[in-house]
């Protein structure tokens, strides 16, 4: 049985972890798959998740489990885990989840594989099960990976592999069931407050049409003008990779991918990024993707429609002569 | 306070990474290796909290003889001393191999505080210093954007996704690992390079091999999930050639 961990905050769930039913179904075949949802009353999430395709929703419902701890999150799938006997586990790739699953792995004693775009069934000989696929050096290489030991293995799903709308849905909500666990909150170690938003960004980069965005390849923030000079002809909001932004040299309200801002615009031109998967994430929805990098081997030509390898200070001042004239 | 720093040494950010003759692992005779970014951030805040708070910075590390100069760097950082569990089966080893031999070298240490950074530029696990909070008992919180130590507890600012954050209390000794971004690193002064050469780098071999909880089976270069239009020329020609492809081709502009 496949075990999907969906994660919500506050009775809202997080799309990924539709994206993670997704991904078990697609690799489960003729196996079972059920869904955990853990928290204090998830009965309506249990409800939102029954609509898939699956053999159950199972409950981990305790007021110690609200709000997330990594404490009390272990503690409880450690005993759903004991009764349910899965042979997978896959959770969507998230920073709750991130926070709580290689202490989980740990605590079994089982391999946990994470950042999963993708897996591979054919190339296993009978009895052998799928080989995981992560991305590994930043994008630069991917690797297919074989769990070793014991199950259960553990899996996180990278956002955006798999489409939550492709997650099938039953004729009939799938049966609910409350797990008997129990939390003991004096164990839990972790003391949250509650989650709050740094000063309301100003810029809301999801409504951008087109998007220059600006990655290490700028070398120094006396550049950053040059990738100004090309938002300003394009009418493109100016757009960075983690690192322009933990430099200092761009607002943090004007970063993309996971830590980030995710956008979707009709034209986002990555200038000198070279394509980390974190990155990634925000920004492959986009409908025309365009890349200028000197390095060939960039990740990001992955994903670019159009590519230039090159000179960026050579090629944006003449992208911006060429948008002059007509 | 006592702060342990775990450190991992990868191959530079910079250098397109070979495949070995396996095709299981990188090329490691002709690459390029520095310190783990993410964990040059962690160090950078182990050296703040120590200026602040006083104490020492042990910086830690599991990996081959060569990554003895990311710890000499470490130390001419201003860390004062190092600790170097050595062996050549950690070069490419999983979380789990490395949390293990880490746990088993700092765990008569008394740290009051395990910092690392979120994951690493090389294998990207993201999870070597949460499993190293289990081996060690010790609670822990990830991804961590600012870090305040009061008496006998640490209060962290945790990242979210999306722009949330969250701050968390819990107690000492802790293990926090530390989103990159944080503050803003430092550089090793003359000054500091000399002062290393006399500290002490410790070297023990793992007291007992861990198991490998992953095996990579192949190793290749990532497939595109786009034909990508690749434009060629001079940069005038190709800058001119794109402009007219988002116009005409792609109707973007």
């Amino acid at each position: 049985m496949i075990l999907v961990i969906a994660e919500h905050r506050s009775g809202k769930l997080n799309r990924a972890s539709w994206e993670a039913v997704a991904a078990a179904q697609r690799l489960a075949a003729s196996q079972p798959v059920a869904i955990a949802v853990l928290g204090s009353n998830v009965g309506a999430v249990a409800t939102e998740l029954a609509a898939a395709r699956v053999q159950e929703v199972v409950t981990l419902d305790d007021p110690g489990l609200e709000p997330y701890t990594p404490d009390g999150f272990t503690a409880a799938l450690q005993q759903a885990i004991d009764q349910l006997k899965p042979d997978l586990l896959m959770l969507p790739h998230t920073y709750q989840t991130r926070d709580f699953a290689p202490k989980l792995a740990a605590r079994l004693d089982r391999a946990l594989i994470t950042d999963v775009v993708g897996f591979k069934l054919e190339s296993r000989g009978a009895g052998a099960g799928p080989l995981f696929v992560r991305p590994m050096f930043q994008g630069k290489l991917t690797a297919d990976v074989a769990p070793e030991g014991p199950a259960p293995h553990l899996v996180t799903v990278q956002i955006g592999s798999f489409r939550a709308d492709q997650a099938t849905k039953g004729s009939v909500a799938a049966p609910i069931r409350a797990l008997t666990i129990t939390v003991d909150a004096a164990a839990v170690r972790q003391k949250p407050e509650a989650p709050f938003q740094e000063a309301r960004q100003a810029v809301d980069l999801s409504q951008a049409e087109r998007i220059v965005s600006v990655g290490r390849g700028i070398k120094e923030a006396d550049k950053l003008p040059i990738a100004r000079g090309l938002a300003e002809a394009l009418h493109a909001e100016l757009a960075a990779s983690r690192p322009i932004c933990d430099a200092g040299w761009l607002p943090m309200e004007r970063q993309v991918g996971s830590s980030g801002q995710t956008v979707a615009p009709k034209l986002y031109l990555a200038l000198g990024i070279s394509g980390a998967i974190q990155h990634l994430v925000g920004m492959k929805g986009s409908q025309t993707i365009v890349a200028i990098n000197k390095d060939a081997d960039a990740p990001i030509f992955e994903v670019a429609d159009y590519g230039i390898v090159g000179d960026l200070f050579e090629i944006v001042p003449a992208m911006i002569d060429a948008l002059k004239q007509t | 306070m006592k702060i342990a720093v775990c450190i991992k040494q990868v191959q530079s950010r910079d250098s397109q990474p070979r495949l070995d003759e396996a095709r299981t692992w990188v090329r490691e005779q002709d690459a390029a290796f520095e310190m783990n970014e993410p964990d040059a951030y962690a160090l950078e805040e182990a050296l703040r909290l120590k200026e602040k708070h006083g104490g020492e910075v042990v910086v830690c590390s599991a990996g081959p003889a060569r990554v003895a100069q990311v710890l000499r760097e470490a130390l001419a950082r201003g860390a004062d001393r190092a600790i170097h569990v050595q062996s050549d089966a950690f070069a490419g080893a999983d979380a789990f191999v490395v949390a293990g031999a880490l746990a088993g070298a700092m765990k008569d240490e008394a740290f009051d505080l395990v910092l690392t950074g979120l994951q690493s530029d090389d294998q990207g696990f993201g999870q070597t210093g949460v499993v190293l909070a289990e081996r060690l008992g010790l609670p822990h919180a990830t991804i961590i954007m600012d870090v305040q130590v009061g008496p006998g507890l640490v209060r962290v600012k945790r990242d979210l996704e999306a722009g949330w954050f969250q701050w968390v209390a819990m107690p000492l000794p802790a293990i926090l690992t530390i989103q990159s971004g944080i503050n803003q690193l430092r550089y090793a002064t003359l000054k500091g390079i000399m002062a290393a050469k006399k500290k002490e780098i410790r070297t023990s071999a793992p007291a007992a091999a861990v198991a490998p909880k992953q095996r990579i089976v192949a190793l290749y270069a990532p497939e595109k999930s786009k034909k990508t239009q690749l434009i060629s020329g001079s940069p005038a020609e190709a800058a001119k050639e794109l402009v007219r492809k988002l116009r005409e081709e792609a109707r973007v502009i």
